[in-house]
């Protein structure tokens, strides 16, 4: 590169005549426009290789009879056209119906936990708002939950919900008493709130992250001229604070609502591979209908169906959000 | 101009580079062949305390059969939570060892994938024969009829664990052979204020061994003779409501257990928590724990009367670990070799000690090691009253469907549900809808 330079500083100082420009000038600029693009490509082939292919030879594998007859040599399995998702839709049957009931159990638990995981988020970041001796050291306490390894948290929360020798129920019944007995957590009913308890201790420093720095955008001059006006706390969050912290809102919410609605780990760690009735989400329940039963075909239709769930309320969301940003931008 | 044409170079390098590297995984998933001789990748389940102390059994014992055959063998021991979906990925990707250890109650199962070397008259051969092999072992090697997808490696078989302390203390002389002596004795520990007996409430697998045993005492079968799913007939019922019942009627399972599917039952006993465990080759692992052989006894596991024997006297499963060759290996002949000297009489004595099972080979069976106190009992229980899982192709499916079922009526249990004959029944046609159409 060294012997280089000089001779390159060299071309770059010659007067340039139009005579010995216009012939190179063409090619030149396509190739200066042509270069991010190029700088591109790896980064492009890479999201096909990582991102696309995969899910295409998903969406090819929910089209195919892919039992362990067949997992050997997959390309060779017979096409079943329509019968995974034939299957898999089919409410009346079996299958069908405990893959509704999961769906709606992890509607539910997505929006409880989406839900609480914002509020929470968002009170904290909101009180944390003044300065006060410590702030600094509650703010990183809790962003714990967010920056813990998810496997190591979620042990950690099994062990707290044993039945016979957990803290929860130490706490519950031991101590409070709230309890006539000690409750189960990890089988049974109370699943799907053992499940909510993690899942909102893990997602809501999240939410408080973002919300806190949407907060910084918000000028102080306006809760001043608020409080002239005479306006009370409740008052200033609800008219400057949150339309302020609108369009923060809007991906957090949707982030949160994704990344809950797809969560494997949490429920994996904490019940293993046959979740309870009650807590049995649908990511789970994709991965036993492929793994555990050994048929991979149904399992990539149930998986399809889901990404187009998922894509439609995504879609609809971006949509209805952004058509009421405009007015407001205006 | 000069670095735009690097720029230009290096970012369609980068590409090419990356599609190269992407594509370049697939292998043939064709016959084995011979293009490796020097290399086995063998893997290994986790028969002792933990990963390391497997290594440290194994390692020296590859190290022999490296210095004899010049081969070396790469080891990876696989976490039982692990194993069936590295064994599944192998097949399908085609990258897998060459040996492994697979639980033979998926022999049946893996079989049906195609992954695996069959074992023919030829490749049995090549090992020393057939007939080296006991037949209770080698009736959990694959579906009847077609050849052997593994070999025997390790032999188990259930047994009842008791505490000698808390059946001394409460006056129990000698150990329960019947489930009503069983209850009896429960109650008597209980009434000292003990536990009586542990389970793995939470474990589909347990669940499965526990549930298939009590079906046969019942005579009754989860599978017809043409191997169609028949989980709901009324011995079947009687067999998974038995079991439950043990916690939801007898009460001589703590509720605390509906949940135990990390081997706490193992644990509970070995710190006298428990009086009694049914468990299959428990003695390595309760040692490990700290619980020193003379504070334990070993029993045959009950029976409803008499004595163990065949038929409805069955009183365990055939448990087990199968060797095994990957059919696309690159080193058939040293797989081979590895099988042989893998089952030979010697190595067979020093594996199954050092885990405390029994040589599925005749010759290393008769050594003075497991004709002795605990593996006694367990050796006679494979002998005479031991019978093998249904070698179907939906046996994985079975195990994970009425597994799951067993595990949501024990919860049900220590919820204080009732447990009847409908709900179980109901538990278990739900079971059978899962299973795949035939």
């Amino acid at each position: 590169m060294t012997t280089t330079a000089p001779a390159e500083a060299a071309v770059a100082k010659r007067p340039s005549g139009a005579a010995g420009r216009s012939p190179r000038r063409r090619p030149g600029r396509i190739r200066r426009i042509g270069l991010p693009y190029l700088l591109l490509l790896p980064a492009l082939v890479l999201e096909l290789l990582v991102h696309l292919v995969p899910m295409v030879i998903g969406i090819a594998m929910s089209f195919k009879e892919l039992t362990q007859f067949h997992i050997r040599d997959w390309g060779d399995a017979p096409w079943s056209g329509l019968d995974n998702y034939q299957v898999s839709v089919d409410f009346d049957a079996p299958v069908g119906e405990a893959l509704l009931r999961s769906f709606f159990i992890t509607v539910a638990f997505t929006l409880l936990s989406v839900g609480l995981c914002w509020l929470i988020g968002t009170a904290a970041a909101l009180y944390l708002q003044d300065t006060f001796r410590g702030r600094g050291l509650l703010r990183a306490l809790f962003l714990v939950p967010y920056a813990l390894p998810v496997y190591a948290a979620v042990i950690t929360w099994v062990f707290m919900f044993q039945h016979d020798n957990g803290l929860v129920n130490h706490v519950l019944h031991d101590q409070l008493g709230l309890t006539d007995k000690p409750s189960f957590w990890l089988i049974g009913d109370n699943s799907f709130v053992a499940l909510l308890v993690v899942s909102v201790w893990k997602g809501w420093p999240f939410a408080f992250l973002i919300v806190m720095a949407g907060l910084q955008n918000i000028p102080k001059e306006q809760y001043e001229a608020a409080a002239l006006d005479g306006a009370g706390m409740w008052q200033q969050i609800r008219r400057i604070t949150l339309p302020s912290l609108r369009p923060v809102n809007q991906v957090l919410l949707l982030v949160l609502f994704l990344w809950t609605f797809n969560d494997f780990n949490t429920p994996y760690v904490l019940f293993g591979k046959s979740a309870p009735e009650a807590a049995d989400l649908i990511s789970v329940h994709i991965y036993q209908a492929s793994f555990v039963t050994w048929n991979f075909g149904t399992g990539s239709a149930m998986s399809v169906l889901l990404l187009l769930f998922l894509l439609v309320v995504t879609g609809g969301y971006l949509l209805l959000t952004s058509r009421g940003r405009k007015p407001a931008d205006v | 101009m000069r670095r735009t044409r690097a720029a230009t170079a290096g970012a369609v390098t980068v590409s090419l580079l990356t599609a190269l590297t992407a594509c370049g995984g697939g292998s043939s998933t064709s016959g084995g062949s011979n293009d490796a001789p020097r290399t086995l990748t063998y893997w290994a389940s986790n028969q002792g305390a933990s990963i390391e102390a497997d290594k440290k059994v194994l390692r020296p014992e590859l190290d022999k059969f490296e210095k004899q055959t010049g081969i070396k063998v790469e080891l990876e021991v696989i976490p039982w939570s692990d194993l069936l979906n590295r064994i599944l990925t192998a097949a399908t990707s085609g990258q897998g060892p060459d040996v492994l250890n697979i639980g033979n109650t998926w022999s049946a199962s893996l079989q049906a994938t195609g992954a695996l070397l069959p074992w023919d008259a030829k490749n049995f051969d090549a090992i020393g024969g057939r007939d080296r092999f006991v037949d209770s072992a080698l009736g959990s090697t694959g579906a009847e009829g077609q050849d052997p997808a593994a070999v025997p490696l390790y032999s188990m078989s259930y047994a009842l664990y008791y505490n000698r302390e808390i059946f001394a203390d409460a006056g129990i002389t000698r150990p329960p052979a019947t489930w009503d002596e069983l209850i009896a004795d429960g109650r008597k520990i209980q009434a000292k204020g003990g536990s009586a007996l542990g389970a793995e409430g939470a474990n589909p697998s347990e669940n499965i061994h526990h549930v298939f045993v009590f079906a046969k005492q019942h005579g009754a079968d989860f599978f017809t003779a043409d191997g169609k799913p028949d989980f709901t007939g009324d011995g079947v019922v009687a067999a998974v409501k038995q079991y439950v019942d043990l916690m939801a009627k007898d009460k001589i399972i703590a509720p605390g257990n509906a949940e135990y599917a990390q081997n706490q039952s193992v644990s509970d006993f070995a710190k006298g928590r428990t009086a009694m465990l049914l468990w299959q080759n428990a003695a390595a692992n309760l040692r490990s724990q700290g619980m020193s052989e003379d504070k334990f006894g070993v029993a045959p596991v009950p029976v409803q009367s008499g004595t163990p024997g065949a038929g409805t006297q069955v009183n365990s499963m055939v448990a087990g670990i199968n060797l095994a060759v990957f059919k696309n290996t690159d080193n058939l002949d040293g797989a081979r070799k590895f099988v042989k000297f893998m089952t030979s009489d010697a190595e067979q004595k020093i594996l199954n000690t050092a885990y405390s099972s029994i040589p599925p080979v005749k010759a290393a069976q008769a050594d003075a090691a497991f004709t002795t106190g605990a593996n006694a009992v367990l050796k006679d229980t494979l002998a005479k009253s031991a019978a093998a899982m249904p070698q179907v192709a939906d046996e994985s499916q079975f195990e994970t469907a009425v597994g799951t079922a067993v595990k949501e009526l024990f919860a049900d249990a220590a919820a204080g549900r009732a447990v009847t004959t409908d709900s179980v029944k109901a538990a278990l046609s739900k079971a059978q809808q899962q299973m795949p159409a035939k």
